[in-house]
């Protein structure tokens, strides 16, 4: 029996054991949520902006490892896809973008709705399809899941015309798939993995800079294998927390822009870096011309293409994280850096990772360390872009495997709220938290009504300083505190959320603070807190923009490692 | 390390957007491309680029390793090192009265090029060559007067069975 292209289409994703979506209607979308209804299994979750179903997606595929799929219409609606799906690619999460597009008759004559959506994403998608032909449509499905879920994972975006959708064929899923252009390494060289073993095993002041890939491959156990044989320290990138226990002897916390001074001090006083799926970003590298002066380094990563990219390798090992540390456990030598350690726990004292200045301000600091405790980090951290991100990243210790979503690479603000729930459709036994900032907050907060409509439960925090507080940091540190446009008038968000049915309260002191968070792990449904935040609260220390690692600063605590070159942190 | 030029060879399948795709990778990395030639290969699915890039190795290295994610793109080398024929055409129009044509085309027999076009004021030479042997036919036209040209850039094979 012959199937319509937007019956194909939905079959297909069964196929894919797709089981949510996340879409917006539109003319060019029509006949496949005509069709939406023969197919139940299918769980639609219909959000109020584009930005948010990519979003929604894109949290949905970083908690379930499954490709999120998210859906709009032409036009309009596939372009407001456009900053989620540049979010996943940039962060590696894998989802399949859905779009409609005009009849093919229209194709090129710029009709109603109609954009070049392929074209648009050719730079944010791992790949891309526009199809023309219905005959095509179950291969391509088939080809899109696969490129999206394997390898380095990422965004794959298909374009349907709305006459493609209603065009009838028979429907074949095929069994092969036929990429003779895209290869995953799967296993790394076993030369490489002796080489690799053979720097680790001679190393003296080793450091692991463990990044998101751990946690895409699921290899906390070999990880943590890994590092506690060779007893390295690991210092991780923003997306690389929760890969190993935060509350470990080993773990440094995040490295980079604002990591905690002892992950900084060690990679660079490392004579070996072992940096495990992740991508030297210049966040956590800082300037890469004095990035660990006299590191060999290790990168073991999937793709080969960041091998060499940023700094120069000395051991590359190209595949998968879980396969690679399998294979590297039989080849490391148990050892034992006591000197070392011992240099690093100074620095630990020297530089305390989760420091709480004496205040009786309410800080985020304090309100990030409470939900922790609340949880006992047993919570589905997603956070905002900012200073709230960084804060969650510094100040909660991430304990359980595989508990922090953050937008990390493209940095899009608003991402948390449709992210969050994405989150939590994704793994519905799990407490989430959506730590806001009011800025961001603001930027998706129509989702409270898909959160309502679609009950929801997330806990949303939000970081009320009344400003866009990262940016007024780096007004008032490096542009002579001209504060331009960084202060924020701001509805009432108790109120705005009592608007969409969800309760809140707001919080101005600290002794409200753990009240106000066990109120919200009790409701059932999603909950908000507005916590009225110190304004001017900034996070440190900050390693300043073109200085190395080691010269972070904090107004009480200066880095001394090196400072033959360059400004002296004083200076501010 | 110092800038210099590389050529690049990429099988690419013959699919709607290829060329977009690859463009839009030089563009988006910042790599610098000199030439890009693409045409059919052996296999009827397949075109084969040469790209002409210039860098550093790592930064060549760099494009060769961006082109390979290209889902599109089957293989890509960088054969600059080995034992490589390259050739390029070129069309050139250039002025020619009566006074001259006899001396343009002493010239562009020494070249062993083609005249494959005659006009009252002006020859069209075909030139195949390496790029070193374009540009000195050029050189010696240019006194002519050359009215107008339109070169292919680089294609290129690695000599010998191996493929």
């Amino acid at each position: 029996m012959k199937k319509t292209g937007a019956q194909i289409l939905c079959e297909s994703l069964i196929k894919e054991e797709v089981e949510v979506i996340f879409g917006m209607l539109g003319g060019s979308v029509l006949p496949i949520y005509d069709t939406f209804p023969q197919y139940p299994q299918l769980r639609h979750i219909l959000v109020r902006h584009e930005q948010g179903a990519a979003h929604a997606a894109d949290g949905y595929a970083r908690a379930t490892h499954k490709a999120g799929v998210c859906i709009a219409t032409s036009g309009p609606g596939a372009t407001n896809l456009v900053t989620g799906i540049a979010c996943a690619y940039m962060d590696s999460a894998p989802m399949v973008a859905i779009t409609g597009q005009v009849a093919r008759p229209v194709i090129g004559r710029d009709a109603f709705q109609e954009m070049d959506i392929t074209g648009i994403t050719i730079p944010i998608t791992k790949h891309n399809y526009l199809v023309t032909d219905v005959g095509e449509l179950a291969r391509t499905v088939k080809e899109a899941f696969h490129i999206a879920q394997t390898g380095r994972p990422g965004p794959v975006l298909i374009d349907i015309p709305r006459d493609v959708q209603q065009e009838q064929t028979e429907f074949i899923y095929p069994d092969k798939l036929d990429l003779p252009g895209y290869r995953v390494i799967s296993r790394g060289h076993p030369a490489q993995i002796k080489k690799a073993a053979k720097l680790i095993n001679e190393a003296e002041q080793p450091v692991i800079i463990a990044g998101r890939g751990i946690v895409i491959s699921q290899a906390y156990d070999e990880f943590q294998e890994f590092a506690e044989k060779a007893q390295i320290p690991v210092a991780h990138t923003l997306l690389g927390l929760s890969c190993f226990p935060g509350d470990h002897i080993l773990d440094l916390g995040m490295m980079g822009m604002h990591g905690t001074g002892c992950a900084n001090m060690a990679v660079q006083n490392a004579d070996l870096l072992v940096a495990i799926g992740m991508r030297f970003d210049d966040r956590a590298t800082a300037n890469t011309k004095e990035f660990a002066p006299n590191a060999r380094v290790i990168h073991i990563d999937i793709d080969p293409a960041e091998i060499g990219k940023n700094v120069p390798v000395d051991v590359p090992v190209v595949g998968d994280i879980k396969s690679v540390l399998t294979a590297m456990n039989e080849e490391v030598e148990r050892r034992e850096h006591a000197d070392w350690l011992s240099q690093i726990e100074q620095w630990r004292r020297e530089y305390p990772p989760q420091d709480i200045r004496q205040s009786d301000e309410l800080l985020p600091q304090y309100i990030v360390h409470q939900i922790c405790e609340a949880t006992q980090g047993d919570a589905l951290m997603v956070t905002g872009v900012g200073q709230n991100q960084m804060f969650v990243a510094r100040y909660f210790t991430f304990t359980k495997p595989d508990s922090l979503i953050s937008a990390g690479g493209l940095g899009p603000m608003g991402f948390e709220l449709p992210a969050a729930m994405g989150a939590k459709i994704g793994r519905p036994g799990e407490v989430a938290w959506c730590v806001a900032g009011d800025g961001g907050f603001q930027m998706t907060i129509q989702e409270l009504a898909t959160i309502t409509q679609e009950n929801v439960a997330v806990k949303i925090a939000v970081m009320n300083n009344g400003c866009l507080g990262m940016v007024r940091q780096w007004q008032e540190l490096f542009y002579e505190r001209r504060y331009v446009d960084t202060k924020l008038w701001n509805p009432d968000f108790v109120k705005i959320a009592e608007a969409y049915e969800i309760p809140g309260v707001r919080v101005k002191r600290r002794e409200e603070v753990i009240p106000a968070i066990h109120k919200a792990m009790e409701h059932p449904g999603a909950f908000l807190i507005d916590f009225l935040v110190e304004p001017e609260e900034n996070i440190y220390p900050i390693v300043p923009p073109g200085e190395c690692l080691a010269r972070f600063f904090e107004p009480s605590r200066t880095g001394i490692w090196e400072r033959k070159s360059g400004i002296s942190v004083t200076e501010f | 390390m110092t800038d210099t030029k590389h050529t690049l060879v990429a099988l690419v399948e013959d699919k709607p957007g290829v060329l977009n795709r690859v463009a839009s990778l030089f563009r988006r990395r910042s790599f610098n491309i000199e030439s890009l030639a693409v045409g059919g290969s052996e296999d009827p699915g397949l075109s084969r680029m040469t790209i002409v890039a210039i860098g550093d190795s790592a930064q060549v290295e760099q494009v060769r390793k961006q082109l390979e994610k290209l889902i599109n793109v089957v293989k890509v080398s960088d054969i600059t090192e080995g034992d490589m024929v390259t050739r390029e055409l070129a069309l050139i129009k250039v002025k020619a009265a009566a006074s001259t044509r006899s001396e343009i085309m002493q010239i562009v027999n020494i070249f062993r090029a083609n005249i494959i076009d005659v006009a009252p004021g002006s020859l069209t030479v075909e030139v195949t060559g390496d790029e070193d042997k374009v540009n000195s036919l050029l050189g010696l036209l240019r006194d002519f007067g050359v009215k107008e040209v339109s070169r292919t850039g680089r294609i290129a094979l690695t000599r010998g069975s191996s493929s």
